[in-house]
């Protein structure tokens, strides 16, 4: 398969602050790719280029190129809104809106205007509340509060909320680290579900969490890309001494 | 660098692997002693023995799930517990020859004696020595030591073609001496398995050291 994302040569700064150097790094079509490394080293910050949330950063300045489909997202006439309806996050925190089960799923579609009807805007909320595995547990309330889920729950809506404008990408950053082992086995479950249709990249705490869903796993430090790797190869015999050291835990 | 919860189970785990290899090697080297110097009591005593070593090998099992289930080690760490946990019952099964060869040797102490056997002391020399060489390559991590050993395997296969054809000449030659020249063959027999589970132990270690698999390959 082919090459989903495309980085060269990127550099992050806020303000004066480097926060990433010289990042080069290609993300598979419909593969799970894990971000992991210590607090602070730029995953987070990585994550958020690939679909130009920094953008709302002023102080913010990024050199090289990402280039999603063969095209480069920074490029002047890109069409920020789309890039941002392709490429979908999930972040650590849930953040439902203070809104129905149903609308917070039916927001997208309605500021994209999406539906041709009511009919198919139930539709295209019943498909992705089910691409999100949350269908059967949310069907017969769907008018009630977002804020009567649990936090997996809430956590899968944002999926689903996320699924429901028909991304082909999708950046989640920690999705289950506030979570308990149940729902995060849930959300893992649905990572390797959703993989057949979208590319994911995860940024994770968990080393076997990345162990268990990722395809590949980058490891970054100190904003640098150490080394990225199909995940089997980076779990039992990495190529870099920093990467052997970070995933046994001999720093923290 | 402080010491990692693993660090010391790993130390551990490391001393009771070693502590079986060497009980492993002690037993090959008593039961071939009881056979050259056909000594029954010796004999069954290494039969004895390997009651501990079956213990032992118990041992490392369990704490090497053990390690596996809670520390989740990774990378070196995790080819470590694999190759431990594989070594372990390859040692078990040579000990297991060593108290055949006893079993053989309380046989042919009560028979007459056979002189004309010199080179399966020899090679018993170079199998224990092997088995000796392959621990160390794995204590030390040396996986040119490791390949050294497995290419010595084709020594020990050349010395029992060797025996074999001389014992079975002498089974044809002096039909008295069948019961002991059969057991003898048993006895070279077992010395040359003991050969390829060296072998397997220095294709575990190159594991751990390279995380190769040269097992089943012709270019090691
Ligand atoms: N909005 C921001 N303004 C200034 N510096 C930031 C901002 N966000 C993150 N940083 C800094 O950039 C670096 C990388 O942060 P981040 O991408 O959040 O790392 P991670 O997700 O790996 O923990 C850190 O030094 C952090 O303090
Ligand atoms: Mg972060």
């Amino acid at each position: 398969m082919g090459n989903k994302i495309t980085v060269k040569n990127l550099n992050f700064f806020y303000g004066k602050d480097q926060a990433l150097f010289d990042i080069s790094l290609k993300i598979p079509e419909r593969e799970v790719m894990a971000f992991v490394g210590p607090s602070g080293c730029g995953k987070s910050t990585f994550l958020r280029v690939l679909n130009r949330m920094n953008d709302t950063i002023p102080y913010a300045r990024i050199e090289g190129e990402v280039k999603i489909d063969g095209k480069d997202i920074y490029k002047a006439k890109t069409d920020v809104v789309a890039l941002r309806r392709k490429v979908g996050m999930v972040f650590q925190k849930s953040n439902p809106f203070p809104k129905s089960i149903f609308d917070n799923v039916a927001y997208g579609i309605r500021i994209n205007r999406m539906h041709s009807s009511k009919k198919d805007l139930a539709e295209r909320v019943e498909k992705a509340l089910k691409d999100a595995a949350l269908w059967e547990e949310v069907k017969d309330r769907l008018p009630t509060s977002a804020f009567g889920l649990s936090g997996g729950q809430q956590q899968r809506l944002c999926i689903a909320r996320a699924l429901a404008v028909q991304p082909e990408v999708i950046l989640m950053d920690e999705p289950a680290s506030a979570l308990d082992p149940i729902a995060t086995q849930k959300i893992e479950e649905l990572v390797v579900e959703l993989k057949k249709k979208y590319t994911i990249v995860i940024v994770t705490h968990n080393m076997q969490q990345a162990a268990r869903i990722s395809d590949r796993t980058a490891f970054f430090m100190l904003g640098k890309l150490i080394e990225v790797n199909p995940t089997e190869k980076m779990f039992t015999n990495p190529d870099d001494k920093l990467t052997e050291d970070y995933i046994t835990g001999r720093f923290g | 660098m402080e010491t990692r919860i693993i660090d010391r189970k790993l130390d551990i785990l490391r001393d009771k692997l070693l502590l079986l290899g060497g009980t492993t090697e002690k037993a090959l080297y008593l039961s071939m002693r009881s056979l050259t110097e056909r000594d029954s009591d010796l004999a069954r005593k290494v039969i004895k023995d390997d009651k501990v070593i079956n213990k032992m090998e118990v041992e490392i099992d369990q704490m090497s799930v053990e390690i596996l289930a809670l520390q989740q080690p990774a990378a070196h760490d995790l080819r470590f517990v694999i190759s431990v946990a594989k070594i372990t019952p390859v040692l078990e099964r040579i000990a297991d020859h060593a108290a055949n060869i006893a079993e053989a040797a309380i046989v042919l102490n009560n028979e007459p004696e056979i002189t004309q056997y010199s080179e399966l002391p020899k090679m018993a020399e170079v199998a224990g020595e092997m088995l000796q060489t392959a621990l160390d390559a794995f204590t030390s991590e040396d996986s040119e030591l490791s390949r050294s050993v497995i290419r010595r395997d084709r020594d020990i296969d050349d010395a029992y073609n060797r025996i074999f054809d001389k014992l079975i000449r002498l089974m044809i030659d002096n039909p008295p001496l069948t019961t002991g020249a059969a057991h003898l063959l048993f006895v070279a027999k077992h010395l040359e398995r003991i050969g390829d589970y060296v072998k397997d132990i220095c294709e575990l270690n190159v594991y751990l050291i390279e995380a190769a698999f040269i097992k089943h390959k012709k270019k090691i």
